[in-house]
């Protein structure tokens, strides 16, 4: 594969897309695949067949659209949107496509929810077959690999991520170009570089969407890291429980490979990589890099003490590069259009967008790709249209388990990683749950401390017993038993088991009771004292 | 090369002391009489830095960081006694008494035990965090050991001492969090273990009860482990 044989392909690709003036986009990631879209997709390629309009009309499967609440989604050539369609509308869509739309599915794009989003990561999802290598080329797909093997140095590539300012998406935000330069230097004959597909916060499915609706941006991520650093075998470590995300991938490595992108000798270059696929067995702990490491390794899921770091002694002790999936598929962008065009979105300390998973007590619940520094307040009611039924916003909870629960004062804060961790939650991979005066705030806690509790690995003890100890007591204050002691013994837990725990899981795991103590204080002390759920949702349970 | 890559110094609780690139502040602190709690480490098997007793402050570093598994650097300063550390370690001593069913009264290792010392040198009296009682089993299968669940503390000496020592891998973790436990093989009874070979070096590693000779009354328990640093220093000569 040389510059000019993939450049032949793009145009192919766009001179076949371009002969087909009529053109049927159906959602067919996990969201809308759950709601029936593939019966939609299927009636509508019928319908196209049967009236004989297979030369003029083309239906597809695509990405995510963003909007999943309002699935399953259908867009047009004409950039018309359909929410809530059903395979009986088939005949209606194709007759609308010469003239007006079907006002009945119709939604407007010209909503906040699509006109304050910034697209990089997302850029394709929606638009593209994430079964065909072609489209992704057409849309300047393996570009910047290209570029990057043929025009860049290892050396200029890290230069590249690293005057990007790109930080890390997995949650801690640090700094990507570090990392890469950390794994390039470290002295080690095999080096491999691991694509972290383990999403497991409650209600985030960043990733899932990214590998569901444009895996091969992942891929050439992974393959421009691999060059940078040095590695010649990656592994994508990708939970069991995203079947779709998996086939994809699959699918997307083997269209890679047959091309001559994925393989030995790259592009003529000699640069190799093997990329493998290793699914995670359900421990939400395995996304810790050192627990996903040894699970690769196939050990026992537990982190280890670091240092050292990965970037060091990873994976069968040799230097390793692991980041996020939104990492990498930010990467390809950077490389095509310059670290400048991306320094310049976003904040001083935090360049480029975020996804989030919106989900919880909004009306517009789904996926959405944000500029950094955009304040909650815009996310929260312009983009996810504010709190229906006419209730009260009282938090937003992002960084799942380990992040926090934020109030209505922080709302005008912007989404960055310093701002957020001051506020006393976490960037986090981008889990964004919104929550209306219905929800109990200790009971949000104990329900996030359950989650930590179950998966604790059990190997430091302050994690182990800490979060069933505070797991314990918030249970407590829920049904009304607990004491002022108990409240006293919480805030002591809390301290113990962030500063002794092993790893970021215990390190993180009574953010989500610090944050309801800092900000919602009056709702812990309601219970205690007068034995009343402020919100109402204990007394039932107490009751019951 | 210079001599600094070799030697390090360093201040331990204000002592200066010498120590050799790559060892740990526990190697260093063990050299010089300087006690640091601990539960999982043992001298002679892997570090897993898993009990967070010696957890200890180092001067400029943000976290508090195990000795067992912290290498020794020049001009290191750690503080391994603060108020605040001995109040955690108070505090996770007290865990694991509340996470078990620990009776040292009528426990084969009353008064040879690692965890009721700790807890006399933490000064621990009294429990301020509420018991668990949890239900456990004691396996007694095997023909001359017993593992008694209720005292086990999780430390995997026995799985490392067994995996790095005797090779057997009899051992090992299954479960998670709280509800984590020691197995022999596949979870069967250890008396029908296959690949156990019966050498009862986990049960001298265990620093409790909970894995103990049968035949063994109250207080009559005690663990012998002075074969270890030597199998592991026979073991390295012959590599």
């Amino acid at each position: 594969m040389t510059p000019e044989e993939l450049e032949e392909i793009r145009q192919n690709e766009l001179e076949a897309q371009q002969s087909v003036p009529q053109r049927i986009h159906v959602c067919v990631a996990a969201g809308c695949l759950s709601c029936q879209s593939e019966a939609v997709k299927d009636a509508l390629t019928r319908e196209v067949d049967h009236r004989g309009l297979g030369g003029r009309c083309k239906v597809k499967g695509v990405g995510c659209m963003g909007l999943c609440s309002e699935g399953p989604l259908v867009s047009t050539h004409s950039g018309q949107l359909y929410q809530h369609v059903t395979a009986a509308d088939a005949g209606k869509i194709i007759d609308s496509l010469d003239a007006a739309p079907v006002s009945r599915l119709a939604i407007s794009t010209d909503i906040p929810f699509f006109e304050r989003q910034k697209k990089i990561v997302l850029e394709n999802s929606g638009t593209i077959d994430p079964e065909r290598i072609e489209e992704y080329i057409a849309q300047n797909g393996y570009r910047a690999l290209m570029r990057a093997l043929t025009e860049m140095t290892p050396q200029e590539v890290i230069a590249e991520i690293t005057a990007s300012g790109l930080r890390g998406r997995g949650g801690a935000g640090y700094p990507t170009g570090l990392k890469w330069g950390t794994v390039a230097k470290a002295p080690g004959a095999q080096k491999f570089v691991v694509c972290n597909a383990d999403e497991g916060d409650p209600g985030a499915f960043m990733d899932r969407s990214v590998l569901e609706s444009d895996p091969h941006r992942v891929i050439e991520g992974m393959l421009i890291a691999a060059y940078a650093v040095g590695a010649s075998e990656g592994y994508i470590y990708v939970r069991a429980e995203y079947p779709l995300a998996i086939k994809r991938l699959k699918t997307a490595i083997r269209q890679a490979e047959r091309l001559g992108l994925l393989g030995a000798d790259i592009c003529g270059t000699g640069f190799k990589l093997r990329i493998d696929l290793r699914l995670g067995a359900g421990a939400f702990v395995c996304g810790e890099e050192t627990a996903l490491i040894a699970s690769i390794e196939g050990k026992r899921g537990t982190p280890r003490s670091r240092p050292p770091y990965p970037a060091m002694a990873g994976l069968l002790g040799q230097p390793t590069l692991i980041n996020n999936v939104e990492t990498f598929a930010n990467v390809p962008p950077i490389l095509r259009n310059g670290s400048a065009w991306y320094a310049q979105i976003g904040t001083e300390k935090s360049k480029g967008t975020k996804v989030f998973a919106l989900a919880g007590r909004v009306r517009n619940t789904g996926l959405v790709e944000v500029p950094m520094g955009i304040s909650l307040r815009e996310i929260v009611f312009d983009i996810g249209g504010g709190i229906p039924d006419g209730k009260q916003f009282k938090a937003v909870q992002t960084g799942g388990p380990s992040g926090g629960c934020l109030p209505a004062e922080a709302l005008d804060m912007p989404v960055e990683y310093e701002s957020l961790a001051q506020a006393g939650s976490i960037m986090g991979s981008g889990g964004m749950i919104v929550m209306d005066e219905s929800s109990c705030m200790v009971d949000v806690a104990r329900y996030f401390m359950d989650f930590c509790m179950t998966e604790s690995c059990g190997k430091c003890i302050p994690c182990r017993v800490g979060t069933y100890q505070m797991h314990r007591i918030l249970t407590a204050i829920t049904e009304m038993t607990a004491t002022e002691q108990d409240l006293k013994l919480m805030e002591e837990l809390c301290d113990l088991v962030k500063n002794t725990s092993l790893c970021g899981l215990g390190q993180s795991a009574p953010n989500p009771v610090l944050s309801t103590l800092k900000y919602f204080l009056d709702e812990y002390k309601a219970h205690v004292h007068e034995h009343r759920c402020l919100a109402g949702v204990c007394q039932e349970k107490a009751t019951v | 090369m210079s001599s600094t890559d070799h030697v390090k110094t360093l201040k331990i609780d204000g002592r200066d002391c010498s120590a050799r690139a790559g060892e740990t502040i526990l190697d260093v602190a063990r050299e010089n009489n300087i006690p640091i709690l601990r539960l999982c480490e043992l001298e002679g098997l892997s570090t897993v830095g898993a009990c967070r007793l010696c957890l200890v402050e180092i001067k400029g570093a943000r976290k508090l960081l195990p000795a067992c598994a912290t290498a020794v650097d020049e001009g290191m300063e750690v503080t391994t006694n603060s108020e605040r550390l001995q109040s955690y370690r108070r505090m996770i001593v007290e865990m694991l008494f509340t996470e078990g069913n620990h009776v040292c009264s009528v426990c084969v290792s009353n008064g040879h035990c690692e965890l009721q010392a700790m807890a006399q040198t933490l000064g621990i009296t009294h429990m301020h965090l509420p018991y668990r009682y949890p239900k456990k089993q004691v396996d007694a299968s095997h023909e001359r050991f017993v593992l008694d669940h209720n005292r086990c503390i999780l430390c995997t000496r026995c799985v490392r001492v067994c995996d790095e020592i005797e090779g057997a891998h009899t051992w090992d973790v299954m479960g998670r969090g709280i509800d984590s436990k020691v197995i022999t093989d596949l979870n069967q009874p250890w008396g029908s273990s296959e690949s156990c070979t019966g050498c009862g070096k986990c049960v001298h590693v265990c620093p409790t009860g909970a894995l103990f000779e049968k035949g063994r009354s109250v207080a009559e328990m005690e663990k012998r482990r002075q074969f270890l640093p030597y199998l592991t220093l026979m073991r390295e000569e012959r590599q």
